[in-house]
């Protein structure tokens, strides 16, 4: 392990008999046959510290994935597991000390992006990611998420809707504000509308061109929309910090604005988590199917680009795209904004492992909201710099504003010659009058 | 009572019914708890996800190109060893013979020069896992008293066995008797430890190919 990465990671504080015992409530407060089955079948063959980056960048065994999981997995088999009452007869798995949960908030939160990669190549079909957000869930419930900035951001959206504490009426005026600036009408609070987009938290405090993007593609397709100031924001950083009520909160707050307006599609914001969170949980929170389509913008602009109803200019030049692992890896989307950048004539240099294998950013799985990590999270970086630097060309795009924020931090630390930008703005700059 | 007769008779019956039991016991405490439904729509039908589910099963054998260079020598030595495995077991005659006494189905054993080349390798593959185990800082980390016990007790069969159908030391019966207590251990084992994953691979690759399958993510 590197010395900047050792000396970022201070030791969490040692947690309370009290703070342990809702850590192993929360662990196991929801496993069903897939987590259990998961749990059970390791065999201890250490491929998967092979596909994450932290462990391959600094070589440390801790960063293993599936030893991330070690103290749900003592809990499911001390507590839930068919052999139970054998375990704790024999002691076979000990009970969870404070200081080994204090040691694990590093593992489970600064060293892990959720990014899904230790999941393609577990021979035995574990979902390690799908874990390690598991594993949050109990390690918020004991006060254990990392609370330098993820914690207190997940708890603000849990208080107000917004990480940032915005509210209906902040939101509203921003988005006119947006609107005057960029010359492009805002629909908000329509009472019908055929199409509701939803934003990230980043665009909102980083890009709020982004936003005024979003809106000119709509209006370009002459769709009826609206933004819904009571489920704007898809962010969810309750997702990443395993605040499972919040995470709840915020998902069915926009599909209640959704069904408020009629709405057949929501279309979710450049953004991985909390597009994974409304495509594939948003029903299971909601306890049945949507009655409408949850489209990330890039699978929108693909469908319009395919129908016609999207037009866009060529504007040829050389460019890689970096795949957000939510969008991509995690959530079947990877071929979308590659037919936008082909539709725009965009020269398309793939990196090595582009698409289902690609590394992460290193600030995914809110990594990125955690201050401490921040040199590990640039350790991460690094494999991604050599990768972007290999296809030789100046500008990155991608769909994903955590990712790109993350590009950009990365960059701007090694003083990098590359301009990082976002593919839906590309396509509203570019739209066919 | 011989040690022959021991192995054969009270000792199979005991180790087969602890074996079974203890699958069942396993097996229910994992696929009897209350499964999440889902309800957001698929990306792909039930064929697709079917379909899903039995691609993984066969495809997680080779990991993707992209790790190779990483995970060569774990694939290599795990394949050689499971390969092995399997060939002794369903390709050596007295194998094959116990099968046909006991289910009545048969088949043609393989050469036994091809069993032997197989039950060295498996030895040999066998020892160097055990090797990587304890020097490799990953593995060494992972480990586990199951991890130590569950080889020890794949390698007994597969030594004894070997000095079987040498006949190299001992009378044949001891060696024999030996052989099958040693795989009687195993299967007393089984169901409690790592050693299950005989089982649970096929049902842990099932069900990520379905759960990918359904969302349309990479496998």
């Amino acid at each position: 392990m590197s010395s900047d990465a050792k000396a970022a990671a201070p030791p969490a504080e040692v947690p309370n008999a009290g703070q342990v015992a809702a850590a192993v409530r929360g662990f196991i407060a929801d496993i069903g046959p897939t987590v259990a089955l998961a749990l059970s079948s390791c065999v201890h063959c250490g491929r998967c510290a092979e596909a994450c980056q932290f462990y391959v960048q600094t070589g440390d065994p801790r960063y293993t994935p599936i030893h991330k999981v070690e103290p749900f997995r003592r809990a499911y088999e001390r507590e839930v597991g068919p052999f139970a009452f054998a375990y704790r007869l024999l002691g076979l798995a000990p009970k969870i000390t404070p200081d080994e949960l204090a040691r694990w908030q590093e593992l489970i939160y600064d060293s892990c992006n959720m990014c899904g990669r230790c999941s393609l190549i577990c021979p035995m079909g574990i979902d390690i990611a799908e874990l390690v957000e598991r594993a949050r869930h109990g390690m918020f419930a004991a006060g254990l998420a990392a609370a330098d900035f993820l914690g207190v951001l997940a708890e603000k959206e849990h208080a107000t809707g917004s990480p940032f504490g915005l509210v209906r009426s902040q939101f509203e005026d921003m988005l006119h504000a947006i609107g005057r600036d960029h010359g492009v009408v805002m629909n908000v609070d329509k009472g019908t509308a055929d199409i509701v987009p939803t934003v990230s938290s980043i665009d909102v405090k980083m890009y709020p061109a982004s936003m005024a993007a979003i809106a000119k593609v709509l209006n370009h397709m002459g769709a009826s929309w609206t933004f819904r100031t009571d489920g704007f924001d898809a962010d969810n950083v309750s997702l990443t910090a395993g605040d499972r009520a919040g995470q709840r909160k915020i998902t069915l707050g926009i599909v209640k604005a959704a069904l408020a307006c009629d709405a057949n599609t929501v279309v979710m914001p450049e953004c991985g988590h909390s597009f994974t969170e409304m495509r594939w949980e948003a029903a299971n929170a909601f306890g049945e199917a949507l009655p409408f389509r949850v489209l990330q913008i890039t699978e929108l602009i693909a469908e319009g680009l395919s129908v016609g109803r999207i037009r866009v200019n060529k504007v040829p030049h050389s460019a890689t795209y970096h795949d957000a692992c939510q969008l991509s890896r995690r959530g079947g989307a990877t071929a979308a904004p590659r037919v936008i950048l082909e539709a725009l004539g965009v020269e398309l240099h793939e990196m090595e492992d582009a698409g289902a294998t690609n590394w992460c950013c290193g600030g995914g799985g809110g990594v990125a909201l955690i201050k401490r990590a921040q040199p590990l999270m640039d350790k991460a970086f690094e494999i991604k710099q050599r990768q972007i630097e290999v296809t030789g060309v100046a500008t990155i795009y991608t769909s994903c504003s955590g990712c790109r924020q993350t590009l950009e931090h990365g960059g701007k630390a090694r003083n990098w010659n590359k301009t990082v930008a976002s593919l839906l703005e590309l396509v509203a700059d570019n739209l066919k009058d | 009572m011989t040690l022959l007769a021991f192995a054969r008779g009270p000792a199979l019956q005991a180790a087969l019914l602890i074996m079974i039991a203890g699958i069942f016991w396993r097996l229910a405490g994992i696929f009897l708890l209350p499964p999440r439904a889902q309800h957001a729509a698929p990306r792909h039908s039930l064929a697709g996800r079917i379909g899903g589910g039995a691609l993984m099963i066969v495809s997680r054998f080779i990991p993707h190109h992209t790790f190779w260079p990483r995970v060569a020598m774990s694939v290599v030595l795990s394949t050689t060893f499971h390969l092995g495995l399997a060939i002794i077991l369903l390709g050596g005659a007295p194998h094959i013979l116990l099968i046909h006494q006991v289910t009545g189905l048969t088949w043609p054993g393989l050469p036994k020069g091809l069993i032997v080349i197989s039950s060295g390798l498996t030895l040999a593959s066998m020892i160097v896992l055990l090797i990587r185990r304890i020097t490799h800082p990953v593995l060494r980390m992972l480990s586990t008293v199951d991890d130590y016990l569950s080889w020890l007790l794949v390698f007994l069969p597969v030594l004894t066995g070997i000095l079987l159908a040498g006949e190299t030391i001992g009378g044949y019966g001891t060696l024999l008797a030996l052989h099958i207590l040693s795989v009687e251990l195993m299967m007393v084992w089984l169901p409690f430890g790592k050693l299950m994953h005989g089982a649970l691979v096929f049902a842990g690759r099932w069900g990520m190919g379905m759960n990918f399958a359904r969302k349309g993510a990479a496998t």
